[in-house]
């Protein structure tokens, strides 16, 4: 028989992606401080810690409301971007289209830096609030690449069908626009959640004296003790990733099924 | 009912309508017809409200539309892909536009039940839209407009995305409802025959003008220019010289039938682009004699010879080559019904051919 190469190597791939990812949870219930095979024993005291962990919550309470907002204003910003970039026709609409998605490709250590200049500048305080100016620009080209592909599958008779059977421009969006873009909606928001809560370079130069969870763990990993307790995080943060893209992929297919599309997606 | 004044329109850099002043009346079936790109759907879309006019007015009623917005004109449209809302059931879609009606629930459930019945798809309220066929997606698409019961109901080339069978019942459909209904119908097509089949006045489009407004039965048989004769149907041209105008009748020696003398009223204008003054006929009006039949009525025998036979079942189209029409000169095309147990005849045989002076078209 033939060895199947391309079998092998798509095997390797996926071994060297998803192995570290599953050595978290392994380390994150093993009855040792030391991260190093031979296990040593079942325990739950590291997510006990976690959970006792004051500062940890509060980073992680932190990340919740940085992550939240920034997809609720991206989102919504990115809402009016697509809808203008897919509808209308404006004077140097490429030009305005791609400043905006620039952030995609620009450094991120050089948006935080010249932010940070700005914004110490002009006398704002460091906080979440900053965080948050700052996930919200980087999180809109992404906000906006999904919610695009949203708004130019629609066929522009829609909204003048609406309109047409006497709804006035904003009935017609109300009534008809949104309900067939909200998977969309619903994915953006959920994209930018997950690129705002991993977030570390903006979150460390903006954050002030704030934690996030990207930063707290950063911070933790000079200290050995604290590894399993960061195991068991990312443990959990991986289950919660699972949780929301399932959420996002059931959305997704239930709006696909609604309007009688059949793509597979990604799932 | 509407009243076109002298309306422009005038894209960054391409000017779409040029100056088209028409009227179109009450309870009458209208078609905007020309080849794509001519303006007509620009034209309907005026009507609508979703197109802004460079100059001149849009008159509904009496009434200057120029500062009515689309929401409360007194026009709903059919669209080209139907529109048709996937998201909702059949039954939402009809009823859409019943938002704003004051009636209570259940009259607004029984006007969807009609409509919906109306249009041959009661007891499908229930379904979801995008599951629908494309016959019954335009149906739809019809109730939810006709339940508003509007002034001019507007169709942007509703049969396009059908096929055959189903577009040439559709077209019965359509003009028996609007009997029904007694709305005034705007039909934008680009199918000559859709619009022969259905309108009781059609509008022919050419480059953003009206070439000519008229009945079927006159746009057919008195085109104004070759290239409305062109558009409608088949029509033969041979090339003619004018040997004399007498004022009621003008001499002309026509290739392959010899000189003919046309009376005014079968006179139509030569466009810059055309090759000369020529004579037009239709295929129907030029009959093939078989061996020893003799013409009936008055009319004309010319010689030639069948160059193509093209058959179609209920009837065969010959290409003819006329003694004395030159090898320049495209052979002319006649229909025939055919006759059952009569042979079609052969290319290649000489045949003797009828026509009528009255059936030619003169463009000079």
């Amino acid at each position: 028989m033939r060895p199947n190469w391309l079998g092998a190597y798509a095997l390797l791939y996926l071994l060297f992606l998803y192995a570290p990812i599953l050595l978290l949870p392994l380390f994150a219930f093993n009855d040792a401080t030391i991260v190093a095979f031979p296990l040593r024993g079942f325990t739950t005291q590291w997510f006990g810690e976690m959970w006792e962990n004051a500062t940890l919550r509060r980073a992680l309470g932190n990340s919740l409301i940085i992550a939240g907002s920034s997809a609720v204003l991206s989102t919504c910003l990115g809402i009016f971007a697509a809808r203008a970039s897919t509808r209308f026709r404006f004077p140097a609409k490429g030009g305005i289209m791609g400043a905006i998605m620039l952030p995609l490709v620009l450094p991120e250590i050089i948006v935080a830096m010249s932010l940070l200049v700005v914004l110490l500048s002009i006398g704002v305080t460091l906080s979440i609030v900053t965080v948050i100016v700052g996930h919200t620009l980087i999180c809109m080209p992404y906000a906006i690449t999904v919610l695009t592909t949203a708004f130019a599958s629609l066929d522009p008779a829609f909204e003048e069908a609406a309109q047409d059977l006497g709804e006035s421009k904003w009935g017609a969006f109300r009534l008809v626009i949104l309900p067939l873009v909200m998977p969309g909606i619903i994915s953006a928001l959920l994209i930018s959640f997950t690129v705002s809560l991993d977030e570390f370079i903006i979150a460390f130069f903006l954050a002030g004296n704030q934690p996030t969870l990207p930063t707290y763990i950063f911070s933790q990993l000079r200290f050995p003790a604290s590894i399993p307790m960061i195991m068991a995080l990312g443990t959990v943060l991986v289950l919660l990733s699972i949780v929301m893209l399932t959420i996002a992929e059931y959305f997704r297919r239930r709006g696909a099924a609604r309007t009688g599309q059949n793509d597979r997606g990604f799932l | 009912m509407i009243e076109f004044r002298d309306v422009h329109k005038h894209y960054a850099d391409y000017h779409a309508l040029r100056g088209i002043s028409a009227t179109i009346r009450e309870g009458e079936f209208f078609s905007l017809l020309g080849p794509s790109g001519c303006g007509k759907t620009t034209l309907l879309r005026t009507i609508a409200g979703f197109e802004d006019i460079s100059s001149g007015a849009v008159l509904i009623d009496g009434r200057d539309m120029a500062q009515v917005p689309a929401n409360v004109r007194p026009t709903n449209m059919v669209f080209q892909s139907y529109a048709i809302f996937p998201h909702l059931t059949v039954a939402q879609n009809v009823g859409f536009g019943l938002r704003r009606d004051r009636r209570g629930r259940m009259e607004k459930d029984r006007a969807v039940a009609e409509a919906l019945e109306m249009v041959g798809l009661g007891g499908y309220g229930a379904r979801a839209a995008h599951a629908l066929s494309g016959g019954q997606r335009q149906r739809v698409a019809l109730a939810r407009a006709l339940i508003l019961k509007p002034k001019v109901l507007l169709l942007d080339e509703p049969l396009s995305a059908l096929d055959r069978k189903m577009r040439e019942q559709m077209q019965v459909e359509l003009i028996k409802l609007q009997r029904q209904v007694g709305i005034t119908f705007v039909l934008v097509t680009h199918d000559q025959e859709e619009a022969l089949v259905m309108s009781d006045r059609i509008a022919v489009m050419f480059e953003g003008e009206i070439a000519q407004l008229d009945e079927p039965e006159a746009l057919y048989a008195r085109p104004v220019d070759r290239r409305v004769a062109d558009f409608i149907g088949v029509m033969n041209f041979l090339p003619a010289e004018v040997l004399g105008d007498g004022g009621e009748v003008v001499a002309v020696r026509i290739a392959g039938l010899g000189i003919v003398e046309i009376p005014a009223a079968q006179i139509s204008r030569a466009m810059p682009g055309d090759p000369g003054p020529s004579v037009g006929f239709r295929p129907e009006t030029m009959t093939l004699l078989g061996a020893g039949e003799e013409p009936r009525g008055a009319v004309q025998v010319s010689r030639g010879v069948i160059d193509e036979v093209v058959y179609y079942g209920d009837m065969t189209y010959y290409d003819i080559r006329l003694e004395g029409m030159g090898e320049a000169v495209e052979p002319v095309r006649i229909s025939m019904r055919n006759v059952f147990g009569r042979d079609v005849p052969a290319v290649g045989i000489p045949v003797r051919v009828a026509w009528s002076p009255g059936a030619l078209v003169l463009f000079r």
